[in-house]
């Protein structure tokens, strides 16, 4: 397929569009809440009025107002149906011609939708994730036939270090670095690797991302393998996100028919396949080395580094390792330019940040905003603050983050300054917490979680994080003495220090940040010391001398 | 091959260039304490007994899997390095049952010596005393999971010096276990090959020859490497 093709095709799919359109969101949140039927009646429904010319009734991906689903949205009157059921869909569909639905209706243009800003979700909602035409008439692959005809692969890395793209993966290393690097390498085959095996708690933005738009993904994955010199990606999904698993492949397979991946793509002399690999629930396969290391079928365990992916990558190739939301960022920054992608954010963290909003927030669901939105702004202005009680701190970067207290929302979120606080960027989770929510056991709960997702390889992850988790249980029942804090706070130091991957450095931040900020809910509960214990009593001396008795 | 010099502890020492810290140090007759690492297997990391301080980065590199460079300054022991080795054994030591008075490898134990070395003479954590088995249904030999550090020496000298590939690992986190392929007593392995070298390179009591007593319980670790000489260098001498 050239791009006069991609163009006519885009403009064939755009005209036949009837004026109205009923999308529902059909991405694993509203699923859950039954959405598949709300559409199947919703077609029943324009079918029995007889409007299939007029309506078209698709299934999109996430309509980001998680809490309300299902979802369901109609253009061009921009009616957003909320908490949807199938026996709804009769009185939608009679409403298109007049009158009222008597469904509970949400503003589209409340707070919550106003303020965000779309560059990674901006098909999100709107094209249909398993038909590839819906993403050509939304610009699809306009950026990968753009690059493959117009740029030298050395352009496509300028572009992208021009733009300050850091990895969203959490670490927010600069992705034109990385690209380079993979790039430089001379090897006579490198590797593309998409890290989607998300598995903070509270996180779900790269699942909403792969299946709302997965085509975005895959083109991403295509321009830097063009870049970088490679001609084959993997794609490391989590086995629990089997709709993310079906749309890729859907997507895949539909790419590979119109010549779009595959060999010869965009009739040119580069070819690009890409492979699914299914995760089998660990969470330390999200460090990329034990990514690999699954992706190779060995036990997925972390290895030290140096030699790095770049470097040393798949079966001992260049390989370049970057999360969902980092390659989804890349088409439209090949389409729109770099200069239009650092206009967004601050000096050093440009672009925007999806998140996920969830705990004692008003709305739940996904947020993308500029880099450098202050806490308070999302969680108060887009979030709606906490629905009962007052935000006590917002807990950022998963099992790697920390807590940031009330007092500090104001702190702009960006790499640099939630690092400065203890705790992370991360790849976007952000959980909500209000007066009830008793702070050590939010640490102990991150504790045992890493506890439990250790691979047990290096010793202060495996027993450290065992021993973390009882002084903290120690503390929380009241059983603890001081010295019991101390060596909590020892023991953090060291597990940080001398663990062998991100898993272990990181696994202590929970504990160390509510240290930071609310240090009293330790020490109120450490038991005072008893004045010294009771004094054994020691027999008298007796006359015959030589013979030991103990007691 | 090229050749580079760094310091160790203050003193300059010259290494080949794919030595790492650790095979450097040695040669230059600074012993950095380690338990998975032995010579002949392929360095894991894990153990991070051998972690080292270098000079203008605040993290601790592993010596046993970082190679040399150039002018790189390295201090091997500091109040910090030792304060972090024995928070590690004191660790192990709770983990897992390590009792050395009713040790068969009691006197023959890295892990013993390690903690004597470091004046290792209480623990400050909880022991967890888990309840662990003992597979003793191999003709020859047994493992007491009681005394299992997870070095995964035994797994590497498997793999890669017998290529029988009979041990593994199995679960995660603490529940991770070394296990005889696919978790079916030793015994019944069709793998193994009883050739021993697990035995020889069990740092604890863990894999052990039935019948021992204590006083036969020393190990020639050395052999690991000997075979790996002769096969890929064919030096025969030890």
């Amino acid at each position: 397929m050239d791009r006069h093709e991609l163009h006519e095709l885009g403009d064939k799919e755009r005209r036949s569009r009837p004026r109205l359109r009923i999308r529902c969101c059909t991405a694993a949140g509203c699923l859950s809440a039954n959405s598949q039927a709300v559409l199947d009646k919703l077609k029943h429904a324009v079918a029995a009025q007889g409007l299939e010319d007029e309506v078209e009734v698709c299934g999109v991906g996430c309509l980001r107002l998680c809490c309300e689903g299902p979802l369901v949205q109609v253009d061009p009157q921009e009616v957003l149906y909320q908490k949807v059921s199938p026996e709804h869909a009769t009185p939608i569909v009679g409403a298109l011609l007049g009158g009222s639905a008597g469904v509970t209706q949400g503003d589209p243009k409340s707070p919550f939708f106003a303020l965000q800003s779309s560059v990674v979700l901006d098909n999100c909602g709107f094209v249909e994730p398993e038909r590839i035409e819906s993403y050509i008439a939304a610009d699809g692959y306009q950026a990968l036939a753009h690059a493959l005809h117009e740029m030298e692969p050395g352009e496509v890395i300028d572009e992208i270090t021009r733009s300050g793209l850091r990895g969203r993966g959490g670490a927010g290393y600069p992705t034109g670095v990385k690209w380079s690097m993979v790039a430089k390498h001379a090897a006579a085959r490198k590797y593309i690797v998409c890290n989607a095996d998300e598995g903070d708690p509270g996180a779900f933005m790269n699942r909403s991302v792969l299946e709302s738009d997965p085509h975005k993904v895959l083109e991403g994955m295509a321009i830097a393998g063009y870049a970088v010199g490679a001609s084959h990606g993997y794609i490391y999904v989590r086995g629990e996100y089997p709709l993310a698993i079906e749309r890729l492949k859907i997507g895949i397979k539909q790419a590979n028919k119109m010549g779009l991946l595959g060999s010869r793509i965009c009739s040119l002399p580069f070819d690009f396949t890409i492979d699914i690999r299914i995760g089998a629930g660990a969470f330390v396969c999200g460090e990329e080395t034990a990514l690999m290391a699954s992706i190779m079928g060995e036990r997925g365990t972390p290895k030290p580094r140096p030699p790095f992916p770049a470097e040393t990558g798949l079966w001992g190739y260049p390989t370049l390792v970057n999360n969902v939301e980092t390659f989804a960022n890349v088409p439209g920054i090949i389409r729109r330019g770099a200069a239009w992608f650092a206009g967004i954010g601050t000096e050093k963290s440009k672009g925007t940040k999806v998140f996920c909003l969830t705990g004692k927030v008003k709305n739940t669901g996904l947020v993308e905003v500029p880099l450098g939105t202050s806490l308070r702004h999302i969680v108060e202005d887009i979030g709606g603050g906490c629905p009962d009680g007052k935000v006590k701190a917002v807990q950022t970067g998963g099992p790697s983050g920390g807590c940031i207290p009330e007092d500090l929302l104001d702190t702009p979120v960006d790499y640099e300054s939630l690092t400065a606080l203890g705790s992370i960027m991360g790849s976007g989770g952000m959980i909500v917490m209000d007066d009830k929510n008793d702070m050590v056991d939010v640490a102990r709960f991150f504790m045992n979680f890493c506890m439990d997702e250790s691979c047990g390889k290096c010793i202060p992850c495996r027993a450290g994080t065992v021993q973390l988790s009882r002084l903290l249980t120690k503390i929380i029942d009241g059983r603890a003495l001081n010295e019991d804090l101390k060596r909590l706070e020892a023991l953090c130091g060291m597990v940080k220090e001398t663990s062998l991957c991100g898993l272990g450095q990181t696994a202590p931040n929970p504990v160390l940040s509510t240290l930071r900020f609310f240090r009293h809910e330790y020490v109120s509960r450490i038991k005072p010391p008893t004045n010294g214990r009771p004094k054994p009593k020691v027999p008298a001396a007796s006359a015959d001398d030589g013979v030991y008795t103990p007691f | 091959m090229a050749i580079k010099t760094l310091t160790i502890d203050g003193q300059l020492v010259s290494a080949r260039e794919e030595d790492t810290i650790l095979v450097a140090a040695r040669e230059a007759g600074v012993n950095i304490p380690a338990l998975c690492y032995v010579d002949g297997l392929t360095p894991v990391g894990a153990c991070r007994l051998c972690l080292v301080e270098q000079q203008g980065t605040n993290r601790l590199q592993a010596a046993c899997a970082t190679k040399v460079q150039e002018g790189m300054e390295i201090v091997t022991n500091s109040p910090r390095l030792h304060e972090y080795r024995k928070m590690i054994l004191e660790l192990l030591f709770a983990e897992r049952n390590h009792i050395c008075a009713v040790c068969v490898a009691n006197n023959h134990c890295e892990l013993q010596d390690m903690a004597v070395r470091h004046g290792m003479d209480h623990v400050r954590f909880e022991y967890l005393y888990p309840q662990l088995s003992v597979d003793v249904s191999h003709e020859q030999f047994g493992i007491d999971h009681n005394r299992c550090i997870l070095c995964t020496r035994c797994v590497r000298a498997c793999h890669e010096i017998e290529g029988a590939h009979t041990w593994d690992v199995s679960g995660r986190g603490v529940r991770a276990r070394v296990i005889t392929d696919m978790n079916q007593p030793w015994g019944d392995s069709d793998t193994c090959t009883s050739c021993g070298k697990c035995v020889q390179a069990c740092p604890t009591g863990a894999i052990f020859r039935q019948g021992s007593t204590v006083a036969e319980m020393e190990r020639d670790r050395s052999m690991l490497q000997f075979l790996v000489n002769a096969r890929e260098k064919k030096q025969w001498n030890v």
